[in-house]
């Protein structure tokens, strides 16, 4: 029963969620290989240091940094045969990709997965997470993301072959223009230990520039609710719930966040939740341990200027 | 150009989902229903097109039992010039690789050279039937989608595509296949005079066998369970010092 990993590059990092996938993948199978899509062939070096992985798959092409799902779709689907199983962390890059190779292999894909129970049998999450489902596969080759808070994530332990595989990229149907990407030093958001994150309360975007100067005091990443991405006062990518990143960091401190369902489902697995509000009665504060109820300026100048 | 909406009735988003222990199910007994958001932003963007003139025709679809006309109606109420409505005749346990099936088919039917939905249903969270979707079409795709704008010669459309690293610009050959993000728009209300004036649109019924698709489930729920945000002990903090000490002792810091 052999398992393909899509792996997903940050640059030339493999990102979180792969390992993530990785070990989810050895709870399955005992002969898993990598596939990475990528325009540089170096990068097969940093899959092949991965634990746990007998072969690299590697398909380079110029092309292939921004290359459209329908492309990279029927590349992943050629490379699946003969695999059981097709796993790739939870994100945006996965998510676009695997249902469409569903599309083109067949499969029902099952999305988010949290917890492994048998060859065909997993949990994934239903309404935000409010429901856990245990859904049970019937298709031959089983496509699957995982959620990368419910796996380790995997190391760097292992010394994988490498096999580049010389495919004819097919012609695209959309061409990449721009990516805005978002420039931060700070801890990535998936992975960080400690999130501050900032909600409507805040007011604006130059009051946000308080969550983010307490975040590098603490080290941590910045993390927001909708209302606060919505109004303008952070970029997307910094959105954790239901339709955003999902979260489990050690310390998750939210400031001026009420707590709508679809928020809290991005972070209630996290180990310890602070909130900082106004208002004692917002959803938010029962999930908390410790709830400092207060006028959240005050409170964000107080902790940027005591010492820790 | 004809544009093609395929729309969700969901559990009313701001409704705790409950589980019925006895059908190991959600239970959707005389619960409030709503659609599903994101096909509301849907069918705000194919209105938006269509007002702009670029679209001849806007078509909502909606695929489920009899009381998914309800959703529909809701759809032609805000604009949509009509509806097709695909009855299951009982509450099937449909997965999006049927639903990608069913909707290439009528896309196909109606020539329609674009299909907005949503990026995902807030019940099943699942995020896929549009990708299968473009996949079974072979048609370009782009999920996840914070802006839309048509070229001026309505062969392609340039997308805003909110990914994990950022906002990523393409430009798509049409057909093509959009899914909806949450910052694409704002939904308009339906007016009282547009809810009277969508009970005399054209509602299309076809009936799921007419299909030829196997309906089996491929992947089948065998229970659920509530594992809502669980309240905490919440303990009182009333200064920075104090809260920097409680986390230290909780070693998170």
């Amino acid at each position: 029963m052999s398992a393909l990993i899509l792996i997903e590059l940050n640059g030339s990092e493999v990102s979180s969620n792969s390992r993530a996938a990785i070990t989810a993948a050895t709870q399955l199978s005992d002969a898993i290989d990598a596939l990475v899509l990528t325009d540089d062939s170096a990068n097969a070096a940093s899959v092949a240091s991965l634990s746990n992985i007998n072969t690299v798959k590697i398909i380079a092409d110029s092309n292939l940094e921004h290359i459209s799902v329908g492309v990279a779709s029927k590349l992943v689907a050629e490379v699946m045969a003969g695999y059981k199983y097709l796993i790739s962390g939870s994100s945006t890059y996965s998510k676009n990709i695997l249902p469409t190779v569903g599309a083109l292999l067949d499969v029902q894909p099952i999305s988010d997965v949290c917890e492994i129970k048998s060859n065909n049998t997993f949990v994934r999450p239903l309404y935000a997470g409010n429901i856990m489902a245990t859904v049970e596969s019937s298709d031959d080759t089983i496509l699957m993301t995982v959620r990368a808070t419910a796996f380790e994530h995997s190391g760097d332990e292992g010394s994988a072959a490498i096999e580049e595989l010389s495919l004819p990229i097919p012609e695209q149907k959309s061409n990449f223009i721009s990516l805005q990407e978002s420039q931060s030093e700070r801890p990535e958001l998936t992975t960080a230990d400690r999130i501050v994150s900032g909600g409507r309360g805040l007011g604006s975007k130059e009051n946000f520039a308080l969550i983010e100067q307490l975040a590098d005091k603490l080290d941590a990443a910045v993390g927001a609710s909708r209302a606060a991405v919505d109004a303008g006062f952070i970029s997307n990518d910094y959105q954790v719930g239901q339709t955003g990143k999902v979260v489990a960091p050690k310390l998750y401190l939210a400031v001026g966040i009420s707590g709508a369902i679809q928020h809290l489902a991005g972070m209630k697995d996290s180990q310890v939740i602070v909130v900082i509000n106004n208002d004692p009665d917002a959803p938010m504060a029962r999930m908390a341990d410790l709830v400092w109820e207060t006028d959240l300026f005050g409170a964000l100048q107080e902790l940027n200027e005591h010492s820790l | 150009m004809k544009i093609i909406i395929p729309i969700k009735r969901v559990l009313d988003p701001y409704t705790q989902a409950r589980v019925n222990k006895q059908t190991q199910l959600v239970d959707l007994t005389n619960a409030k229903m709503a659609m599903n958001p994101f096909c509301e932003i849907a069918v705000e963007e194919a209105l938006k097109i269509k007002e702009s003139g670029a679209a001849s025709e806007t078509i909502a679809v909606s695929i489920g039992s009899e009381k998914t006309i309800d959703t529909l109606r809701t759809a032609l109420a805000m604009g949509v010039d009509r509806a097709i409505f695909v009855n299951t005749e009982s509450n099937l346990d449909l997965q999006p690789l049927h639903l990608g099936k069913i909707l290439a088919n009528i896309v196909k039917r109606e020539e329609a050279q674009l299909v907005i939905m949503g990026k995902q249903a807030v019940d099943n969270d699942n995020n896929q039937t549009g990708q299968i979707l473009s996949g079974l079409l072979d048609y370009s795709l782009g999920t996840f989608i914070s802006k839309f704008q048509l070229s001026d010669d309505g062969k392609s459309a340039e997308v805003c595509r909110e990914i994990d690293s950022g906002i990523e610009t393409r430009l798509l050959n049409l057909p093509a296949i959009v899914t909806v993000d949450l910052r694409l728009n704002e939904p308009r209300y339906a007016s009282l005079p547009n809810i009277m004036k969508a009970r005399s649109k054209p509602l299309e019924t076809i009936a799921i066998s007419s299909f030829d698709i196997d309906i089996r489930p491929r992947v089948k729920v065998i229970s659920v369970e509530e594992s809502g945000s669980k309240d905490r002990a919440s303990k009182q903090i009333q200064s920075a010092e104090e809260l920097f000490f409680e986390l230290s002792h909780l070693g998170v810091l």
